[in-house]
């Protein structure tokens, strides 16, 4: 350090008050914070190959088995190829609903309180964190989508669908990701946290169209599983992924869905996020 | 903007919890440069008053200016103005050193030219330069500490917030740590506030010293003057033990000592 005296802070553009200085301010707060996360992941890789291991399974012995009973009427696809991108959401939802686990971590520390007291806006930091979620939803996605390819399914490839697909599990994985960051906000402490996360979990997964069509579904549950973001994932990976499939919501409702789901739960997210350090 | 008389300055500033007052009706102000030391023992307050000045949390009622800016209308700008290492430990284990000051110097809008020197320099002036490459769970917790008062400093701030910066860490970390503060305060004109248990840690570095009890402020002043009114061979145990007297027995739930021990064993 030099002796600069009493250096004023360096002016921030974010604090200039003109629209695109903020948004040039949140978008490098945000990437700073993605940015830190990810290294860790960089660093330490292997929870994305043990997460392969449960889609793996489902697959192979779920799918195998359910494949030879023809019990589920899944039209002209394959009932492997028909919940493949199922699995794909699934490992989506249950990787990223435990991120919040990782803000109580932050929180039990006292890294939540640093970053608090930072200039840094906390929709910034929240979103930051649904940036480097959706990332790590995305590597993993690589690996289900591979293990899709090895066992049969016909896969599109053309760089749309591929591109599509990417979107849409990088959207999953922010969206689950920033509501388990909401309730790790409202719980605060790790005990409380997995117990939830235990509990919305399955309901989740169950009341979707990940390993069923929603078209066999009793009214009751059809009607959760409408207002379900996993079933709007499920629709537009399984359009974009798998040859010959027919999206049953309408794939830019999928998108359009999705994305008012990650900005609303990031706005409440970013309201909550400074009670971790009360 | 014309220099604040007072670098804090705060008015009946009060936060409860429940029916629990934690800071009762505060009134202080700190002279910019100073460093001034609040001690008092557990329970006291002195985390909830740190945690209100540095915007974390809203008080109940009354206000401060921190800087200049006002804690509850101009949280923004404090922030901008102020550094705060927290009671418990705030760099991140899984992150590099060169990592965690990085990190801070992009939530600081650092323009990107002057980040990797800032960090060089940063990294120096806390003797952590040959260990800016090991992963932070590998430092030992006068190492860490260092690097959290590099983190807090990094942007120059003007007041810089420390809660128990030396908990934990053995003679030397400590005296390591004093001399820092010293010379950042010396070069940067900063103004310091600390909470410390330490009485040796007063002594030696604070100009002034606030005794909390119960969420008042129960003596002030200068370690020698506060001193000279107990005794003529009074230490300054002696003037805690007057002023907070009983307190150490009765103080202290169960959650402050588990925090307490938290930020003492560090990474385990
Ligand atoms: N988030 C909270 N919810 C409820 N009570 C709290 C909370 N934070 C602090 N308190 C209570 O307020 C009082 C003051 O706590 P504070 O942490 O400010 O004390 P302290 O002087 O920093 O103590 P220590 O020396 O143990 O760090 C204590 O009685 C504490 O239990
Ligand atoms: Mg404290």
């Amino acid at each position: 350090m030099t002796s600069a005296g009493p250096a004023t802070p360096p002016r921030a553009l974010a604090e200039s008050g003109k629209p695109l200085a903020r948004l040039s301010g949140f978008a490098r707060h945000a990437m700073a914070i993605a940015s830190a996360d990810l290294l860790k992941l960089k660093r330490d890789p292997t929870e994305l190959f043990t997460r392969a291991v449960q889609p793996l399974l489902w697959l192979l012995v779920f799918g195998q088995v359910f494949s030879r009973t023809r019990a589920i009427p899944t039209g002209a696809l394959s009932y492997l190829a028909f919940m493949a991108p199922g699995v794909l959401a699934q490992s989506v939802l249950f990787a990223a609903i435990f991120y919040g686990i990782a803000v109580i971590w932050e929180r039990d520390l006292g890294i939540v309180h640093k970053l608090l007291v930072a200039p840094a806006s906390r929709s910034s930091l929240v979103t930051g964190k649904a940036i480097a979620a959706g990332v790590r939803g995305l590597v993993q996605g690589v690996i289900v989508f591979i293990i899709a390819l090895l066992l049969g399914v016909h896969v599109r490839l053309d760089p749309l669908s591929v591109l599509g697909v990417g979107v849409a599990v990088f959207m999953g994985s922010a969206l689950f990701a920033t509501f388990s960051l909401l309730v790790a906000c409202v719980v605060k402490t790790r005990e409380r946290f997995m117990g939830i996360g235990q509990l919305l979990t399955m309901p989740l997964f169950f009341a979707s169209n990940a390993i069923y069509p929603i078209t066999m579904m009793p009214n009751w549950l059809r009607a959760i599983a409408e207002v379900n973001p996993l079933t709007y994932l499920v629709d537009a990976l399984r359009t974009l992924m798998v040859m010959g499939a027919v999206s049953v919501t309408g794939v830019p409702l999928d998108f359009a869905v999705m994305g008012a789901g990650i900005v609303g739960l990031i706005v409440a997210a970013a309201w909550l996020y400074p009670d971790l350090a009360r | 903007m014309p220099a604040p008389e007072s670098a804090i300055a705060t008015d009946g500033l009060t936060r409860r919890f429940g029916d629990r007052v934690a800071v009762d009706r505060l009134t202080l102000s700190v002279t910019p440069g100073a460093i001034f030391g609040l001690l008092g023992p557990n329970g006291a307050g002195k985390s909830t008053t740190i945690k209100m000045l540095t915007t974390l949390l809203p008080p109940t009622s009354g206000s401060a200016r921190v800087s200049g800016f006002d804690i509850t209308t101009e949280p923004a700008r404090v922030r901008r103005a102020i550094g705060y290492v927290p009671q418990l430990l705030s760099a991140d284990g899984s992150l590099t050193g060169a990592e965690n000051l990085m990190l801070s110097a992009r939530l600081y809008d650092i323009p990107r030219a002057e980040r990797k020197p800032r960090i060089a320099e940063a990294l120096a002036f806390m003797g952590l330069t040959e260990f800016a490459r090991l992963l932070v769970r590998t430092y030992s917790g006068g190492m860490v500490r260092r690097l959290e008062l590099a983190q807090a400093m990094l942007h120059h701030p003007a007041v810089l917030f420390l809660d128990e910066p030396t908990i934990g860490l053995d003679p030397i970390a400590r005296r390591s740590v004093w001399e820092r503060l010293q010379q950042a305060r010396r070069q940067f004109a900063m103004t310091i506030l600390i909470t410390t248990h330490d009485m040796e840690e007063a002594e030696v570095l604070c100009d002034t010293l606030a005794i909390m009890h119960a969420g008042v402020i129960a003596a002030l002043g200068a370690p020698a003057e506060l001193r000279s009114q107990i005794g003529p061979d009074a230490t300054l145990d002696d003037v805690f033990a007057h002023f907070a007297g009983g307190a150490i027995t009765e103080g202290g739930s169960f959650r402050d000592i588990g925090r307490t021990r938290n930020t003492a064993t560090r990474f385990g």
